[in-house]
């Protein structure tokens, strides 16, 4: 019995055959042939050019390219620019953060319902403009803006405060709703009016949860500023597109240092604080 | 005596010290109202109100010719497609990298210490992902427009190397948060790398990592929007020659076309993670 013959085994110790690769029935197979469908579309209809860019002389210009990197420019002078760039960015993100926190919290007050009885009148609406503003990218706004404010960093701030109070207001009105409704009641049980209630019940309740959703918010604002000067919104990209258009490859490869320096920086003390707070 | 205890302070007990964290507070922002060049005036200035004014009132109606309307349509697909195809290559790029980073497949580490060989490799790796995702891709993109030229080319490349670097980075850390028994077992029991990580790690962790992929997907879409404005096709290429020719009324179009777009993306990614649980 122990030595039987693998090909003959009895009907009922016979291993069945693997399901079909195919079954109308299963989701997961509509979800995978969906996406296959998709994948496929996107390489047949964008025409890549993989030919010329694994061609030799892709290679070669590629290379030429890097080799121009080298050496990096480190004069005094530069480096004093580069340094100056370098705080607007940090400025930048960091205002427009706070613009956006906020401009958030004003907005996040129309859109969330505080309490049961609560009509919320504007709720839907306030929801629907903060998505927009959440939609649109710190770019796009930032070319918007151009127009309005000039170029210069203050359209960079402006773009990062209205993409951000999107995001943000989002958030703080999901705050509100959550938080624990039993200091607010017992305010409003006595008369309180809606504005000391917000401020002496609500408010002191999510603002630990606020104030971190703000500095996540301003770690992903800081990489967001450094390269919304591309379009003309100053800071370290700004130097960047202007130097790169120029073909000064050895300050490019300054500011794109800067920029990772600036980069690992955040994510080292972001890293640091959460390890802290954990604690 | 009676009435003091019955009318409570009427003043704020705390007014001095909030005032103080209030001046303090405006003295520390001056800085960088300078560094911003914060002058919220000028958006009022009535030559600079003038031409917002235009620029605005051009908005409306919203450009709807056939033509315009169908050059939007392919944008939008170009977008969209950029944003896939960049994905598909960032994870192509990220599961051979995940695979050699992870710690839980490590044959040395299952008697004590990892070895020094395969330690360092994964070091190594993990550094590769670091730098790949913390270049910005529109960085990526303003080299790769240099080498390959204008084109979606360039898109695709960009979002392939910085979300391959994200990629890695999140699935080797799921895979690590993970309960590891399963996994150690079948490496004990003489299954290979391979086949712990088919038979153990991968079921263990599916439906996170399908649905970290799904929201990467849904970010892909918004920075291919981005990466237009440096001459990498789809929506946002048209979106910047129309705001360069201050035509409201087809940023207006493309505009609202770009939140729907994103909007969509949005409700099928939440969809689809709801449905993996």
């Amino acid at each position: 019995m122990a030595t039987q013959d693998p090909q003959h085994l009895p009907e009922h110790l016979a291993v069945p055959a693997p399901p079909p690769l195919f079954n109308a029935h299963c989701r997961g197979c509509w979800f995978a042939s969906g996406l296959l469908a998709l994948v496929v579309a996107s390489f047949w209809s964008l025409n890549l050019q993989w030919a010329q860019f694994f061609s030799l002389e892709a290679a070669r210009s590629m290379g030429r390219f890097v080799a121009e990197f080298f050496p990096p420019d480190t004069s005094p002078a530069f480096l004093q620019k580069l340094a100056l760039a370098t705080w607007e960015t940090l400025a930048m993100s960091a205002f427009g953060t706070l613009l956006a926190a906020v401009a958030g919290l004003a907005l996040a007050l129309p859109a969330s319902r505080m309490h049961a009885a609560d009509p919320a009148r504007g709720r839907s609406i306030t929801r629907l403009l903060l998505n927009v503003l959440r939609a649109i990218p710190e770019l796009v706004w930032a070319g918007l803006l151009l127009i309005a404010a000039g170029l210069g960093p203050f359209a960079g701030t402006l773009a990062l405060a209205l993409h951000t109070t999107g995001v943000l207001g989002r958030l703080f009105a999901e705050a509100l709703e959550n938080a624990p409704a039993g200091p607010a009641d017992a305010l409003r049980a006595q008369g309180a009016a809606p504005l000391p209630v917000f401020f002496y019940a609500t408010l002191p309740q999510v603002l630990p949860q606020l104030m971190s959703y703000t500095l996540y918010r301003w770690e992903n604002n800081i990489r967001a500023a450094a390269v919304l000067g591309v379009v003309g919104a100053g800071g370290l990209g700004q130097l960047l597109s202007f130097h790169m258009g120029l073909f000064h490859m050895g300050k490019t490869a300054s500011i794109l240092g800067a920029m990772l320096l600036l980069v690992a920086l955040v994510d080292a003390l972001s890293h640091l604080w959460r390890r802290v707070l954990m604690r | 005596m009676n009435s003091a205890v019955l009318t409570p302070p009427q003043r704020d007990p705390a007014w001095l010290p909030r005032l103080f964290w209030l001046c303090a507070g405006a003295v520390l922002l001056w800085p960088l109202a300078v560094a911003t060049e914060f002058q919220p005036w000028i958006l009022f200035e009535s030559a600079n109100l003038k031409v917002t004014g235009q620029f605005l009132g051009t908005f409306w109606p919203p450009a709807h010719a056939p033509d315009f309307m169908a050059l939007v349509a392919r944008e939008a697909w170009r977008t969209v497609a950029i944003a896939t195809a960049g994905m598909t290559l960032a994870f192509v790029l990220a599961v051979p990298l995940t695979l050699l980073s992870t710690s839980v497949l490590s044959v040395s580490a299952l008697s004590g210490r990892m070895a020094r060989g395969p330690f360092w490799l994964r070091q190594a790796v993990r550094g590769l992902l670091i730098v790949l995702r913390s270049v910005p891709e529109l960085v990526w993109a303003l080299v790769f427009v240099r080498v390959v030229g204008l084109g979606p080319t360039a898109g695709v490349l960009a979002i392939a190397l910085t979300y391959g670097g994200m990629l890695g980075k999140v699935y080797s850390e799921i895979l690590e948060s993970g309960e590891p028994h399963a996994t150690h077992t079948l490496l004990r029991n003489g299954a290979s790398r391979l086949q712990a990580f088919a038979y153990g790690l991968l079921p263990q962790n599916a439906a996170e990592l399908t649905s970290y992929t799904v929201y990467r997907w849904e970010c892909a879409i918004r920075s291919s929007v981005v990466l237009g404005f440096v001459g990498a096709g789809g929506l946002g290429q048209q979106m910047d020659t129309s705001m360069k020719m201050f035509n409201g009324s087809e940023v207006f179009t493309m505009l609202a076309v770009f939140v729907a777009l994103v909007a969509l993306a949005d409700r099928v990614s939440a969809g689809l993670r709801k449905s993996l649980g």
